[in-house]
């Protein structure tokens, strides 16, 4: 069906195009004044992003050595102070959110598009719930993960848990709605034709639709990873700030290399500013590469039907 | 007799076999979608509590009127507007910013770009929204304010300024207001540009006068979900609009912003059940109504746009 459209829609583009390539009307100077401001629109955003990169490895470029990722932070040596802590505290942060949110995010997008009823009011509710969560200020969720470990009688919330948390309900809403779009994308003959053979619905969905489905799952899982390591709002609200340690469980102190260049960046001495510098390369390494294998897996994996 | 209860017996086989394991599946997945509603009131729950603790100090009408935000400082006082005002005024700067551009990039990728070109740019477009909001912090302060305000542009600011917060909050929301736009523009159907270009329109005019009409409850969508970024957004206001609350109408001049207040004052020691941790909570509050309201009225305007066509 989305294909049909598709290549409909690709056909007519090409009418379009031939059409509009008489270019009678295209040469006038309002319309090509137009063109450009389009074209610089576009490349303005992506401009911006080769300057900030480039900026910044500039001026991080003196902090580019080992000390870097082997050091802790330091306050009374900045020229060689380290992000080894927040390094690793990101990686512990990752994993445990990637844990807690993923299952829970993959399930309720099973039910919402495969068994859910959405002419009931309820589920309803849940679906406008949902796009309004996605929308709701990260550092809300940093005060809803206070809330959370107090119930649990927790007064210490900067640890790798509750970060977690934080950041697990962050994206689960980001997780729900890109894996429903991947669950959708499946076409309606993979089920009917499992149904027709025996298999019950949740055998369907687990032998058919959900690997069929996984190529697509995991690109939007993957970005709303690198979203989760990028954020430092949340975790600033549960009094995440330098520790001088690694962290050796989820339940052990922890600091995020977000929340590193923030505080780097809030203070005034040079040093620390040259380090957030090639703090922000780093992070920014991880976030691209990241993105870059979501990209790979949807170009290399994702089968359109 | 026995054909009959065949026959039944044979009918009660062909219909789904509902397992006691598979119920125990649906039911898991079905409270994984409950969750979703649990956040939410918990959401509410979280902020509520501290904050009316808050209100039953300060009252509704002194925090929302109030033009003066010194909660820490003697004699204290607790009128949330100018930190309100710091809000809207980044916000602004961002939307000056990220509409016209976002739309732009929007129009050029609906109604001009190849299938190929629209498929290698947009991940990289998207790549903007990728970058972690306190690497946008550290350039507005880094780069825009002194090399772009003070050195291009000869803008005569601080070291933090509204300005600078703006345009990085706009660089960051410009693939929330593209993406969703395009996507709505490209939803047009292909009848009504072959209409406009037969009667002799050309491409431009076929975008502004038709396209961009046509879609425009999901352009609408687009930009107020840009809106709500932007005002949710903490980091870069944390960093580069200042933290000092402020209420003027120049942007050039260091505001706080309510996220701003909320990510500075979380960073100290904060006693839990005293006024000044209460404080956040509604200022957290006030926020989340904020940015529900704006969600709200965006998730309407998607609908509208899925009635159409």
């Amino acid at each position: 069906m989305a294909t049909r459209t598709k290549a409909r829609a690709a056909a007519d583009t090409d009418v379009v195009a031939g059409l509009a390539h008489g270019r009678s009307h295209e040469r006038n100077v309002a319309s090509v004044v137009f063109l450009g401001a389009l074209w610089f629109s576009l490349f303005f955003g992506i401009v911006v992003l080769v300057v900030l990169i480039a900026t910044t490895a500039i001026e991080g470029s003196a902090r580019f050595d080992t000390d870097l990722v082997t050091n802790y932070d330091s306050t009374l040596f900045p020229d060689s102070a380290g992000v080894r802590a927040a390094l690793v505290g990101t990686l512990w942060l990752m994993v445990t959110t990637a844990l807690l949110a993923v299952p829970v995010g993959i399930a309720a997008a099973v039910y919402l598009e495969e068994f859910a009823d959405n002419r009931r009011w309820y589920n309803r509710l849940i679906e406008v719930n949902l796009q309004n969560l996605a929308a709701v200020p990260s550092v809300i969720y940093g005060m809803l993960a206070v809330a959370i470990a107090a119930l649990f009688g927790s007064d210490t919330t900067n640890i790798v848990l509750v970060g977690a948390v934080a950041l697990g309900l962050l994206i689960l809403p980001v997780i729900i709605i890109s894996t429903r779009e991947s669950v959708r994308a499946v076409p309606r003959e993979i089920r009917e034709g499992s149904l027709a053979l025996g298999a019950t619905p949740i055998q369907t969905t687990w032998r058919q639709v959900l690997p069929s489905a996984i190529p697509g799952i995991s690109t939007g899982t993957i970005l709303a990873l690198s979203r989760a390591i990028g954020e430092a709002a949340p975790l600033l609200l549960l009094g995440v700030g330098t520790i001088l340690f690694t962290p050796n469980g989820i339940l052990s102190g922890f600091t995020a290399m977000p929340v590193q260049v923030y505080t780097w960046t809030a203070d005034a001495q040079e040093e620390y500013q040259i380090a957030a510098a090639a703090a922000i390369i780093v992070l920014m390494a991880m976030v691209l590469a990241l993105n870059g294998l979501a990209i790979y897996i949807r170009n290399r994996f994702q089968r359109r039907w | 007799m026995s054909s009959l209860t065949g026959t039944s017996s044979l009918s009660s086989d062909l219909r789904p076999r509902r397992r006691l394991h598979e119920r125990l599946v649906l039911g898991l997945l079905q409270l994984s979608a409950l969750l979703s509603v649990l956040i939410t009131v918990g959401i509410v729950i979280a902020l509520l509590r501290p904050a009316l603790d808050f209100f039953r100090e300060v009252s509704v009408f002194e925090f929302l009127t109030g033009t003066s935000w010194r909660p820490n400082l003697s004699p204290v006082s607790y009128g949330v507007l100018p930190i309100v005002a710091g809000t809207f005024m980044t916000t602004a700067v961002a939307l000056l910013l990220a509409v016209p551009l976002g739309l732009g990039a929007a129009m050029y990728l609906s109604e001009y770009a190849s299938d190929r070109t629209r498929r290698r740019l947009k991940p990289v477009l998207e790549l903007l929204a990728g970058v972690p909001s306190v690497v946008y912090g550290f350039f507005a302060l880094q780069f825009i304010t002194p090399t772009v305000l003070q050195g291009w542009l000869g803008v005569n600011v601080g070291f933090t300024n509204a300005l600078a917060a703006g345009i990085a909050l706009g660089v960051m929301i410009i693939p929330t207001v593209a993406s969703l736009s395009e996507d709505a523009m490209s939803a047009v159907p292909q009848s009504l540009r072959q209409g406009s270009l037969a009667m002799g329109a050309n491409r431009m005019q076929t975008t502004l006068r038709v396209v961009v009409p046509a879609a425009i409850s999901g352009i609408s969508a687009a930009v107020v979900l840009g809106l709500s970024r932007a005002v949710g957004e903490t980091m870069i206001v944390a960093l580069a609009s200042g933290g000092r609350p402020n209420l003027t109408a120049d942007p050039r001049e260091g505001m706080q912003t309510m996220t701003g207040y909320i990510a500075q004052t979380a960073g100290g020691e904060n006693i839990v059940g005293s006024v000044s941790y209460n404080t956040l909570f509604a200022v957290g509050l006030l926020l989340f109504a904020i940015t529900l309201v704006i969600n709200i009225v965006s998730i309407a305007l998607v609908r509208r746009l899925r009635e159409e066509y």
